[in-house]
Parts: structure tokens; sequence; C-alpha cells
């Protein structure tokens, strides 16, 4: 499976047509088996950027292609059998239990006029497994921590089973050993089933361990794409960021590491 | 009592619904047999029986008078009653699902301001004499207040979902407002009918009848049937709009059939009984105490609790009070410290 991005242009404000676009002219092709890393400064469009590609939002020009359709032909069920999306807004309404909240990822499918099947439920403590989440499973959403909390919401995603997985700073809350272990989980996963990811990142340190590419926004424009190797660079950082800085490979996390001039 | 416990703790929903159809049927029988001629409960049976199997042998011994008593006067006044208390219960249900507002109820759009002022118009111009009219232009009053609402809700800003609860809900409170203005105005101008119109606000079964029941039953049906249709869906509507999204739910259909679905339940309530409080809103939360907040749940439990309130409610003001008292007023002076009592529990715990 793919996802493309052609020509993709957006603005909030759909009165002045010709005010600031949020995104302006995208152009991007995402791949099957690769960890895409999205990057940029507060406002530069990285989350709407997911919005578009998960058809939450439509774009005021230019069209979000999956398997060469455009995704708004797709019924909304289908579509969610093909991106599961972990998103900011993980605060919950109702004192649902963690093991309720992680279920409704099999929603996509279940039919309307049927259950959940054995199949789903063993999905769901499979996962439950892996994201070491099996303590929780009878609290209360309502009465866990956001940490907590953001794994429930990372694990119903993983229930989704889909070829692409869309996360917006899904580790924000997350403590360092959950962050590693589900990253790692994520890095075999993309091995062994041609999983995609593509996430929001604000530490580019960690970006850069786990991205195949990152892709740099500022200003609803993408400004450079690559491999952490070709693009981390202090020039890019002064350019996205407008921060000096030190850029060098470090041998613990095996890739390049940033380290920023704080004065 | 045991087993209600167990019940209630197993969470199991199949015992609960059986346990409270029970009790929802027991308490119809014994109001049945309670007011101004006592008629015993085991007679009540047997006439129900004759008139489900058509066998005459049943209710051989039991009077003609006690047979109208129970057949023509008290089960349709207790039976519409047991309707709008399930379909006020069912609405209050959905309407803090779409809403995600613990104090949405059946009346937050002003489907209730909306049904009362349509009853206003039709007492004033006297059209009661014609006897269907007062519902009919009550249930229209509802309707066109939901069109308004719903419209002047719906953004035609294209980013996201396009109705937000907070913009639902704004509208609601306007259009109310603007409405209980008019219906002030129409009492004051209302001159000897105003006692009349003051009646029917606070709500009433009085001299209901079988049209009454097939009425709300045909709607509180069709909507148990939808609501339960889209109840995962009501719940995922919870996580917040761009999750349920990405999980594949159309919010905006779905949105859009339970509000008008809950509404329609409302109105059709409202024009029958006039206006009911605190069904919609206390018991809703009630049951969620209980169950948790799983639609799948929750909206049958609450529908039959609904209608176990209600009747019990009402019998009361029918067969125990000595004069007759306005339901509306009932259930307002029981449930809401019945309420008080559970909320200040519920946020100790």
């Amino acid at each position: 499976m793919s996802l493309k991005a052609e020509n993709i242009s957006f603005s909030y404000d759909k009165t002045r047509p010709d005010s600031k676009k949020t995104l302006s002219n995208i152009n991007f092709e995402f791949e099957e088996g690769r960890f895409y890393s999205l990057l940029g400064p507060n406002g530069s469009g990285k989350t709407t950027f997911l919005d578009l590609l998960t058809g939450f939002l439509k774009p005021a020009s230019g069209t979000i292609m999956c398997d060469g359709k455009d995704i708004n032909s797709f019924p909304k069920k289908e579509l969610a059998q093909k991106m599961a999306l972990v998103s900011q807004d993980y605060y919950i309404n109702f004192p649902y239990t963690v093991r309720e909240v992680i279920a409704m990822g099999r929603h996509p499918y279940v039919g309307r006029f049927l259950a959940p099947e054995q199949e789903d439920l063993d999905i769901i403590n499979k996962t439950a497994i892996i994201t070491e989440i099996t303590d929780l499973l009878k609290r209360k959403i309502t009465c866990i921590s956001g940490g907590e909390r953001q794994r429930t919401v990372f694990t119903r995603a993983l229930c989704q089973q889909t070829p692409f997985l869309l996360l917006d700073e899904a580790f924000s809350n997350m403590d360092i050993n959950h962050s590693i272990k589900l990253l790692n989980f994520l890095k075999k996963q993309i091995q062994a089933t041609k999983l995609s990811i593509i996430s929001v990142f604000h530490d580019i340190n960690f970006a850069a361990i786990w991205s195949d590419e990152m892709i740099f926004l500022k200003d609803g424009e993408i400004i450079t794409s690559g491999s952490s190797e070709t693009v981390l660079t202090s020039e890019t950082i002064k350019k996205v960021y407008n921060i000096d800085s030190k850029i060098e490979y470090n041998e613990l996390a095996n890739s390049k590491q940033v380290y920023f001039c704080t004065n | 009592m045991n087993t209600v416990v167990k019940a209630i703790k197993k969470r199991r929903t199949g015992t609960l619904v059986t346990l409270l159809s029970f009790s929802l049927l027991l308490i119809v029988m014994i109001s049945a047999s309670m007011g101004y001629v006592n008629i015993n409960t085991s007679d009540v049976g047997r006439i129900l029986l004759w008139k489900l199997t058509n066998n005459p042998d049943i209710a051989a011994n039991i009077t003609e008078t006690a047979r109208v008593i129970i057949l023509d006067i008290r089960l349709p006044r207790i039976l519409t009653c047991a309707a709008v208390g399930g379909a006020l219960a069912l609405s209050g249900t959905l309407f803090q699902g779409i809403l995600l507002n613990p104090l949405a109820d059946p009346y937050t759009l002003g489907v209730s301001a909306g049904a009362a002022f349509g009853a206003c118009i039709a007492i004033i111009l006297n059209l009661g004499t014609f006897f269907v009219s007062i519902p009919l232009f009550a249930f229209v009053g509802a309707i066109s207040t939901l069109v308004l609402v719903i419209f002047l809700s719906g953004s035609s800003n294209k980013t996201g979902s396009n109705f937000s609860s907070n913009n639902l809900i704004l509208s609601g409170i306007i259009i109310a407002a603007i409405l209980s203005a008019g219906i002030s105005f129409l009492k004051y101008i209302a001159d000897e009918q105003v006692s009349v119109i003051i009646f029917w606000l606070m709500g009433s079964f009085a001299s209901k009848t079988w049209v009454d029941v097939v009425a709300v039953s045909s709607f509180l049906t069709i909507g148990f049937f939808i609501s339960i249709l889209f109840a995962r869906d009501l719940n995922i509507i919870s996580l917040g709009e761009k999750s349920a999204s990405s999980l594949g739910v159309d919010i905006k259909k779905v949105v859009v059939i339970l509000l008008v679905t809950g509404s329609l339940l409302a109105a059709i309530s409202v024009s029958v009984s006039g206006i009911i409080g605190f069904v919609g809103l206390l018991i809703p939360h009630m049951v969620r105490l209980i169950t948790g907040p799983d639609n799948l749940k929750v909206i049958p439990i609450s529908m039959i609790s609904g209608a176990i309130l209600l009747v019990f409610a009402d019998t009361i003001t029918r067969a125990v009070l000595v004069h007759e008292i306005p339901i509306g007023v009932l259930t307002a002076l029981i449930g809401g410290p019945v309420f008080c009592w559970i909320f200040k529990k519920s946020h100790q715990k």
C-alpha cells in the first residue's frame, strides 16, 4: 500500500482563500515498510498534514491518493482498516475501562449488526501484552495518568492492524522506557509486516534514531526530506528552527544526534 | 436481592434487563390495581390474560365495571406513561452521548419550548375542542424548533465535522429563550385560558387513550432499534472527533441520525404528556453509575428504568395522593434529592 500527497494546499480560514495557507503545495509519497518522521516548529502544519492524510480534513486543492485512489472515495470503515491514528486528543469524556477503549480499535472490522468475535478478543489480549498494559485493563480511563492513557490509545491504534500507523506526538507523555520499547517494537513490525509509520516528533534526536526518513516542515512547506545522514545538518536546524547547533554521530544511539547552542 | 447485587457487580446486562422488565410488568399491574376503585392485582392479571389469550373463562367472574376501568381507563394511562418514561430516558442517553455533556437532556435543543409554544397557540386559538390538535400543534412546534436549531448550528466552514456540541447547545438555548418569551406573551394575552396553558406545561397523563399508547410506543420501538444499531458509534464519539473519525465512524452521519432520533422521542413525549423534567437527565446518569458508560448496556437499561420511574411517579399522583398534582412537579421533587445524593456520593469516591 502507498499513500501519496499530490499538490496539497490547505487553509483553516475558508473565507479568505488568499490568506496565508497552513499548508501549500505539498507533494510527498509515503512507501510501505518505512518509518517517516515529521518535524518542524509549532504551527508549521505537521498535525494538519496528518489530518489531511487520514481524511479528517479535506484539502482546499490537491488530492491524497491511497493505492492510486482518492481517499475521499473510500468508505470510512475501509479507510480505518488502512490507517490508524494516535492523535493528541486522548482525553475521554466517559469513564470507560482501558479494555473497552482498546476494544474500540476493532470497530472497523465489526459489522453494525454483529458483535466482536473471538479473533478480535485475541488480538486485543495479544496487543495488550506487547504494550505492557495488561495490569491496567480493568482500570477506568479517567483514573489513570496521562502517559498510561497515551499507551492505551497507542494499543487501540495497534489493534486496528493497519498497514499505515500515524502518530501525532504519541510519545509526548510516555516514560523513556516505554517509548523505547514501543519504538523498537514498531521497528520490528516494519521489517516483519511492511508496516509504515508517519510520526510527528518534537524530539529531533528521537526522530533521528528511528526514522528512515526525516521530513522538515516550516510555514506549511517541506523544507527538506531524506535519511538522517543526509538531511540532519546544522544548516537544516538553523533554517527550520532558527537555532545554532552542533551535530555529531553518537555510538550509543547509532545515529546522528543534535546538541543545541543554548545562549 | 442477592442475585440483583451479583448481576450489578458482574455487569451482566442480560440478567439486569430481564429483572428490570419483570419489575416493570409488576409495577404496571400493581399500579393498575390501585386507584379510586380498588381492583385486586390477581384480577388485573386475569383481565390481561383474558385479553391476550382471548379465552373468556379466565375473566368470567370479574365485573364489567372492573374490566372497563382496567382496559379503557387505567391501562392506556399507565402504558402511555411507561412509554413516555422510556422515550425520555432513551432520548436523554442519546443527547448526553452526542453532546458529550453531562447536563444535556431531551430538552437541551429547545424541543420542549417548541412543543410548548405550539401547544399554547393551539390553546389560545381554542383549537383544543378538536381534541387531537393540541398534541399535533405541539409536535409540529417541536419539529420546527429542531430544524431551526440544526440549521443554526451547522457551520458552512468545511473543516472537520459540521456540528460542534457547543454550537448545538448554544443554538438550543437561544431558540428556547426566544420561544419562552413567546410563551410568556401568550400567557399574558390568554386571559382565563392561562390555567389551561399552565396545566399543560406541567405535564399530565390524565385521560390518555390507546391512541397515545400506540403513538408513543411505535416511536419508542423505532428509536430503540436505531439507537442500538448506532450504540457502538456513540461510544466511539466520546473519544473525540479525530479519533472517532480515524476508527471509521462517520461522525456527521451518526450525529444527525441520533440527534433526530432523540429529538423525535422528546417531541412525541412532550406532545402527549407535557413537559416532564428530570427523567431524561437523571436516569442515564444513574444507570451509568451501575453499568459503566457502554451505550450497548446504558440504552436498554435506561429505557426500562425510565419507564419504571415514571409509572411509579404517576401512580403516586393518581392513586396515592388525595389531589392529583402535576407529574412534572413530582418527578422533580422525587428525582432531584435522589440525584443530589447519588451525585454527591459518586464524586466522593
